[in-house]
């Protein structure tokens, strides 16, 4: 169930909108939040407080990729890969990552801490080689850099 | 000396608060504004000659005046923040650090088409630019910057973040209009465009967000101090962002004309580690690459259109002569392949098939044949899908065939790459 203050944020959201439907974005943000990723249940609920069929909100989470459709770890550590990182040698910065975590991109560590992915490009691209963990930008990677960010979050 | 207007702040402590965007001069524009008509304002932004920062570089006066003068009618302002054109990293840096210029842009540019509401469209992956913005329509509410009666007017604006989340295709303004209105973002047939038929129906401008950060200066300073930076025909600072290889990469601010080769030697510094360049994406992955020959061309719209390629958003993309074309070409099609929307069948298959072939060239596994293949997948694709994405590709992969067609025929030939003998 959905906490009372994530029912209320869904009600404040519900005013910013001539539609209900419009909610449905900022709804799946709430969800994941609540629930680590983007249950069935859960937007069953945001269905029912929103007053509109179920079949809107699921057409609308798999078409957006920050939607997780499954659990991930703690922390989720994204490396772009795109053109800039690349020039700058984002493969390698994967790599370090990769070998350090045990795992692969795609992949979550069995103690569920981390998990890995690659992305396009974040907008970051003056500052490549670059990651993102969770809700935060490391920019400028090297090896040491790589190295110092994952210890201080182990 | 061109003294940047946009990025003036940026270096300032606490850039992102109220406080710091007075101290310099903030909101007096909106003041100024309020005092003028409506019709004088959208003048006033035609005479200045500011064309949009998007990419697509229409006059933005001209867009704001296809909005029926019916004070009746509800209309919107559309912020696109969407920011996801590979290389492109400008707006992002407005939004965090200086967020009161937009919102005070945004609320002038609301005034001007007689729009009550505004959404900022941002992409999911900005949290910190999206909490800055928050924090700043918070303060500017306060400060009765918006919400009703604003600064004793009787003009009334209500302002909203609207977060994307992770699609590529939000940037194209039709999409980004199905997207708020909470459905899958697949792009619309135009006409009619979204001056009369927008967001939830009603007539909506989607400006973006460095078009929209423009607006504070040229009321504060008149059409003609903007019309008087840069060429005649696209006027104005302009924002460019240096990436790759390149030992100063970042963000300046400079005349709209800029020269290429003054933006990446004399400001960006020159070519990583004593390499050589290569070549040049003038504007976000979408416009096709330049190399050596073409560095004296000024970045603005016209003279890259002259040059078959485009400024786009104005991200220059460095690359030097140890990164295999290739490669280039393939990661930037393994974007477009990734994000294409799905709804029409040339770019949803076009792209597909074309990203498999590439990958086995890469992969030192292409057959002969194979750049025909490409070459008509181009010509099947180009001007045949619904929205720019898939022309977007296939103009960034023409650049890289008429520059450097034998890396794609030595990778075929040879099953290795030509410049760092890979496989
Ligand atoms: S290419 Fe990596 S952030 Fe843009």
């Amino acid at each position: 169930m959905l906490s009372e203050a994530a029912v209320n944020e869904i009600k404040e959201i519900r005013k910013r909108y001539v539609t209900a439907r419009s909610c449905i974005m900022p709804c799946l943000y709430v969800i994941q939040r609540e629930y680590g990723y983007i249950t069935e249940d859960g937007m069953r609920e945001i269905a029912k407080i929103l007053d509109i069929n179920p079949i809107l909100v699921f057409e609308v989470s798999t078409f957006y990729t920050m939607y997780n459709k499954k659990p991930v770890g703690k922390y989720h550590v994204q490396v772009c890969t795109n053109i800039s990182c690349s020039i700058l040698d984002g493969e390698h910065i994967l790599d370090v990552i990769s070998k350090k975590l045990g795992i692969k991109a795609k992949e979550t560590t069995p103690d569920k801490k981390f998990t890995l992915s690659t992305v396009e490009c974040l907008g970051s691209c003056g500052t490549a080689p670059m990651m993102q963990i969770n809700d935060k930008y490391y920019e400028n990677l090297n090896d040491a850099k790589v190295e110092e960010i994952l210890n201080s979050l182990r | 000396m061109f003294e940047p207007v946009i990025l003036k702040n940026i270096n300032v402590a606490d850039s992102h608060k109220l406080s710091t965007y007075l101290g310099s001069g903030g909101y007096q524009g909106l003041k100024k504004a309020l005092d003028m008509t409506p019709d004088a304002l959208i003048q006033m932004v035609k005479d200045s000659g500011l064309r949009g920062r998007g990419g697509a570089g229409f006059s933005t006066g001209l867009k704001w005046s296809f909005i029926p003068k019916d004070a009746t009618l509800q209309k919107y302002l559309c912020c696109n923040a969407d920011e996801g054109e590979p290389g492109t990293f400008k707006d992002r840096a407005i939004m965090e650090y200086d967020p009161h210029q937009l919102i005070e842009g945004m609320a002038i540019a609301s005034y001007a088409i007689g729009a009550d509401t505004s959404y900022i469209y941002i992409r999911g992956e900005f949290a910190l630019a999206a909490d800055r913005l928050e924090d700043a329509i918070k303060e500017a509410y306060q400060k009765k910057y918006l919400g009703k009666n604003i600064l004793g007017s009787n003009f009334n604006h209500d302002m909203y973040v609207h977060r994307g989340a992770g699609a590529y295709i939000c940037g194209e303004e039709t999409a980004l209009l199905e997207s708020i209105e909470g459905r899958r973002a697949l792009p619309r047939i135009k006409p009619p465009f979204p001056a009369h038929v927008g967001l939830f129906g009603k007539p909506t401008v989607i400006n973006n967000v460095e078009t929209l950060a423009c607006i504070p200066h040229i009321v504060n300073r008149g059409a003609s101090w903007f019309a008087s930076i840069g060429p005649a025909k696209s006027p104005g600072p302009k924002l460019y962002g240096i990436s790759g290889s390149v030992n100063k990469p970042g963000l300046y601010e400079l005349p709209m004309g800029t020269p290429l080769r003054e933006i990446i030697y004399t400001h960006a510094g020159g070519i990583k580690d004593g390499k050589k360049l290569k070549a040049v994406i003038p504007g976000g992955v979408s416009a096709p690459m330049l190399t050596e020959k073409d560095l004296d061309t000024p970045m603005d719209f016209d003279s890259l259109a002259a040059k078959g390629t485009m400024l786009g958003s104005g991200a220059v993309i460095v690359i030097d002569d140890s990164m295999c074309i290739v490669k280039a070409a393939l990661i930037t099609h393994e974007f477009f392949h990734h994000e294409s929307c799905g709804k029409c069948t040339p770019c949803r298959e076009g792209l597909d098939w074309l990203v498999k072939v590439m990958r086995r060239i890469e992969h030192g596994q292409g057959k002969e044949g194979d750049i025909e293949l490409l070459e008509k997948l181009c010509v099947d694709i180009f001007g045949r899908t619904f929205c720019p994405l898939g022309d977007g590709a296939v103009m960034a992969l023409r650049g890289a065939f008429n520059n450097f067609r034998e890396e794609f025929d030595f990778h075929i030939k040879n099953k290795r790459c030509m410049v760092n003998g890979n496989r």
